[in-house]
């Protein structure tokens, strides 16, 4: 591919009601986004407001919306999104209140880890305490699976972004929160699967997933928020008919 | 609506799942109305469907076969997804409902004509 | 709204989607009838003679058809109350009263039909 000079950068500033600017980056071999973000801000515009941590793909709080796409910034080269044109357009995260330029504001979607009941309850010890003696969880058991699938989860909210039942319906827990549920539904030692079943059902729950599995398809960790989802439905289907809810 | 982040397949997927489930949902109550008011008598249905092979319906039908055989597969993928957890190998099963309800479609029009 | 009333609409809820998946299963069997049935029918014309003969006195398929009118209606009506709460945000207990009703009506026009052509 003929790579251009320098990238047209478009990138989000002000509030929910801002507008693009644009800047011209010099274009370098192995570039990463977030590398043209910081380049933006260090030696164009130092106003520009972004997050970012680690850059090593470990914390997730740089990702932002790259050519219509949420991704992580740190980990996305710039030739693997943008055209020979070189044009790079850049957003906050979407289905999040914009708090400035391509920083959004990530409290709802904590909030809601909070509502699907995202923290371990241990059973041997339901004030929090540690319990005397290690759980034995043998690793080939399926529930431990399952909990292992979904366990790597960096809290980046790229899937939130990406999921179109979040932007339908504000309530929705979406996929994160819910895939958190599920590893915890799958760990022998949680004590609190009940609430927590209760926590995720309805139509702020997973009942509103539609399986379109853009969570799945855009998770930077390659985890499967919408299988954890489905998991939860066919959880709540056989204990809704067999009457152990 | 932006498309760019809805491309994949399974997107893709969901929204032939929903249009054909909206146009289906919509045509229930008018076929129930109309098989309904043609059964009375045999002479009824008859000039019904002398009416029906009027080459537009013929047609129409068709779209509806394609519909619901489309509706069909892809909610039997959702249901595998959900109440087998098959999650591997959604690309390979979205084609293969696309060529079910496509057939379906064929088969139809084969057998119409 | 307490904890206790959003618990209830949200078994509510998942009592719906249990419905919508189980009219689901019945439809992948009985669509998949239908859809051979229509196939096959319409090779060398549909006549009504051939359609009453198929059906008239026969329970068995009387039977099929009136499963088959009352899981289409509500798996329809259940369809349409999802579209609905996501693009025109029309949700509630009212709204949800009102989609059953019209999934029940438009599944006794089917059982009606049904009869007429068993009858």
């Amino acid at each position: 591919m003929a790579e251009a000079a320098s990238l047209k950068v478009s990138v989000w500033r002000g509030g929910a009601d801002g507008g693009f600017a644009r800047y011209e980056v010099p274009a370098r071999a192995n570039q990463t986004v977030l590398d043209v973000v910081t380049h933006i801000q260090r030696e164009i515009d130092p106003s520009l407001a972004y997050r970012f941590a680690c850059r090593v793909g470990m914390c997730g709080s740089c990702a932002m919306t790259v050519n219509g796409r949420a991704r992580w910034t740190c980990r996305t080269h710039v030739r693997k999104v943008v055209d020979a044109d070189g044009a790079l357009e850049l957003r906050p995260l979407a289905n999040l209140p914009v708090i400035r330029d391509l920083a959004a504001d990530l409290a709802p979607f904590f909030d809601k880890w909070q509502r699907a009941k995202g923290s371990f309850q241990p059973k041997d010890a339901p004030d929090g305490a540690v319990p005397e003696e290690f759980a034995v969880v043998p690793p080939g058991s399926k529930a431990r699976r399952e909990a292992d699938a979904g366990i790597e989860c960096i809290g980046c909210a790229v899937c939130y972004a990406s999921c179109d039942v979040v932007a339908w319906n504000p309530d929705y827990l979406g996929p994160a929160a819910m895939n958190r549920a599920w590893t915890l539904v799958n760990d022998v030692r949680d004590g609190a699967r009940a609430e927590r079943l209760e926590a995720v059902a309805g139509d702020a729950g997973c009942h509103s997933c539609h399986s379109t599995q853009s969570c799945t398809e855009r998770c930077p960790k390659n985890l499967d928020p919408s299988s954890a989802i489905a998991g939860l439905k066919r959880t709540l289907f056989w204990d809704t008919l067999l009457g152990r809810r | 609506m932006d498309m760019r982040p809805r491309s994949h397949p399974t997107w893709i997927a969901f929204l032939v799942h929903r249009v054909s489930g909206l146009l289906l949902a919509l045509f229930l109550p008018l076929h129930f109305w109309a098989l309904g008011t043609a059964i009375q008598g045999e002479a009824r249905l008859e000039g019904f469907i002398r009416w029906a092979d009027n080459p537009l319906v013929k047609a129409a039908e068709t779209i509806l076969v394609v519909l619901l055989a489309a509706h069909l597969a892809g909610g039997l993928r959702v249901m595998a997804l959900e109440f087998l957890g098959w999650r591997r190998r959604q690309k390979d099963m979205v084609a293969a409902s696309a060529g079910l309800a496509l057939l379906a479609g064929l088969l139809f029009l084969l057998n119409v004509v | 709204m307490s904890d206790t009333s959003q618990a209830r609409r949200a078994r509510g809820q998942t009592h719906l989607w249990v419905v919508q998946r189980v009219t689901a299963m019945l439809l992948a069997v009985a669509v998949t009838v239908h859809l051979v049935t229509i196939i096959g029918a319409v090779r060398g014309g549909l006549s009504a003679g051939e359609i009453l003969g198929r059906l008239q006195g026969h329970e068995g398929w009387l039977i099929f058809y009136v499963v088959f009118a009352l899981a289409a209606g509500l798996h329809g009506a259940i369809g349409l109350r999802a579209i609905a709460a996501e693009t025109i945000g029309l949700r509630g207990r009212a709204a949800d009263i009102t989609w059953l009703a019209a999934g029940l009506a438009t599944a006794a026009f089917g059982i009606r039909a049904a009869i007429g052509l068993y009858a």
